[in-house]
């Protein structure tokens, strides 16, 4: 449920579904998502959830706080059936040419490089939200002893496609962009495509993630299949 | 193909087509775009019998050069710009809020823009361009939009579909006004910084960055202090937010912005103001002050008035 509504300036609605980042807040959080944006009220532009708030901004010539919220509070947030929630592998590729941050990884967390790969791959990740940068996933949650905080100093250029990881997270950069997280590997997926506008994006919030890991050969391949 | 269309001899430093930007995309992580400068993207379609949500050419500090050819059209410059037309035998030094007739071979030159960083151009046109989810709007971070989100390059001509049969000449009497004071609204972690943090926030100088764009302004000061934490569980953002990151130097996300963010908010900028924050140049000096949700509605409300009445009037 959502614990308190505020105002995020004069145009958006903050909803705070709590402060903890687990599965079952997430569920609420998009459960809301999902519901008002079938509905279309007038005036709302965009909803962002994210893991434990959802900010619904809304356009101030047609509509107002006081509106949008009283409107939200009395809403009726259906269970999504799930019936939109995927399954999905995304193969990638972590040979030393992409694996840019692994040995930074292995002194952080004190485990060997094929240990880091062990508790990485192979296993469902669930996507709380996408953004940042269009259509990239952030996914969870990573085992207690993979976590690992951001670079110091952001890369000003992380290769599209990077699967990278920060604290319980991991993502995947949909395209070249400046960023901090810990590159593990790299994907040859097209996981943002704005050609496809009904569905631009290959992961969503509340799909589930499994990587599998491909050679070198198989990552260049990939796209000629 | 089309006879009329415009070749770029000079393309400018950032220059893009731009039309109202596309919503309902937050969620996958597609901000509005869109012109920057709402109010003088209106004026600019109105001064050319457009539509007011046609697409216009958006330009930053020094503007394109270009040369037209085709059958007469009209086309007009709003901002603070200086530009000239060169016709046949003569060069005329242009003038923002007027329509001018161009025709064949004649040509554009948008110098830069003055003490102020968007201009616009428009013309009586439809261009010939790609829309993704209804709108052109370039972002030249995600590549979405027309010229495959690119930014408009020297050598490229652009093709104009259709010419507005509407050709009279408009003109209005718009000053841009200049403010220091931009007004905020109190931000969701506001409370996160120290009291001498805020009342740096509300009383000291900033000033606007080189490190600015159409994605965020970058501002420089007196560092505001943290005292609970410089990361916040990633959640979303708004244009206008103004976050804080560790090093004490507040951020204002523009039109283009990241959709989700990490840093604690202090404020929000006042919808009532975006136009004019989005014109403060590098070097410019901003002060915040606050004001609460109640006012800035009701003064956005009247911002509003104001402009569909300038509107009204051409």
């Amino acid at each position: 449920m959502i614990k308190n509504i505020s105002n995020l300036g004069d145009a958006a609605l903050y909803c705070d579904f709590g402060n903890e980042v687990n599965k079952s807040i997430n569920s609420q959080v998009i459960k809301y998502f999902k519901t008002i944006k079938e509905k279309k009220f007038e005036g709302i532009n965009n909803l962002t959830p994210s893991y434990n708030k959802l900010i619904i901004s809304y356009d101030l010539k047609k509509t107002n706080f006081k509106e949008v919220k009283n409107y939200v509070e009395n809403i009726n947030a259906q269970d999504s059936k799930d019936i939109n929630s995927k399954k999905l592998e995304i193969p990638v590729c972590c040979h030393e040419n992409f694996s840019m941050d692994i040995k930074r990884l292995g002194e952080i967390l004190k485990l060997s490089r094929e240990k880091i790969l062990e508790n990485f791959l192979n296993k469902e990740y669930f996507c709380y939200m996408t953004g940042f940068i269009a259509g990239m996933p952030f996914l969870g949650d990573l085992d207690e002893n993979m976590r690992a905080q951001r670079l110091e100093t952001p890369r000003v250029k992380v290769p599209k496609g990077s699967v990278a990881l920060t604290e319980q997270f991991a993502n995947i950069y949909t395209f070249e962009s400046p960023g901090g997280w810990n590159i593990l590997g790299n994907t040859p997926l097209d996981v943002f495509d704005s050609s496809k506008e009904d569905k631009p994006n290959l992961i969503n919030p509340g799909d589930t993630v499994i990587f599998k890991e491909i050679t070198l050969d198989q990552y260049k391949n990939y796209n000629e299949q | 193909m089309s006879n009329n269309y415009l070749d770029i001899i000079r393309p400018g430093i950032n220059t893009t087509f731009q039309d109202k930007g596309r919503d309902h995309l937050y969620h996958i992580g597609i901000p509005f775009s869109g012109a920057m400068d709402n109010r003088n993207y209106l004026i600019a379609n109105k001064l050319v019998n457009n539509n007011l949500d046609s697409a216009v050419i958006e330009f930053a500090y020094q503007g394109p050069h270009i040369k037209y050819s085709g059958e007469k059209i009209n086309c007009a410059i709003t901002g603070d710009v200086i530009f000239s037309i060169k016709k046949k035998d003569t060069e005329i030094e242009g003038k923002c809020y007027e329509s001018y007739q161009i025709e064949n071979g004649d040509e554009i030159n948008i110098i830069s823009t003055n003490k102020s960083v968007y201009g616009y151009l428009a013309l009586g046109v439809e261009f010939d361009l790609k829309f993704q989810w209804n709108s052109c709007s370039i972002n030249t971070k995600a590549n979405i939009g027309s010229n495959d989100g690119k930014r408009l390059d020297a050598g490229q001509r652009i093709n104009l579909k259709k010419i507005n049969s509407n050709k009279d000449i408009k003109k209005t009497n718009y000053i841009n006004t200049k403010i220091e004071n931009i007004r905020v609204i109190k931000g969701t972690n506001f409370d996160y910084f120290s009291e001498e943090g805020k009342k740096i926030f509300y009383e000291k100088e900033f000033i606007v960055s080189k490190l600015s764009d159409r994605m965020g302004m970058r501002l420089e000061g007196p560092k505001i202090d943290n005292i609970v934490n410089t990361n916040i569980k990633s959640e979303g953002l708004i244009k206008g937010v103004i976050q804080v990151p560790a090093d004490g130097n507040p951020i204002i996300m523009l039109s283009d912005h990241g959709t989700i963010g990490g840093y604690p908010k202090i404020g929000v900028v006042a919808s009532v103001d975006y136009d004019r924050l989005v014109q403060m140049s590098p070097g410019s000096k901003i002060k915040f002050k606050e004001i609460n949700l109640s006012d800035a509605e009701t003064l956005f409300k009247l911002y509003e008035m104001e402009t569909q009445n300038l509107l009204s009037q051409i």
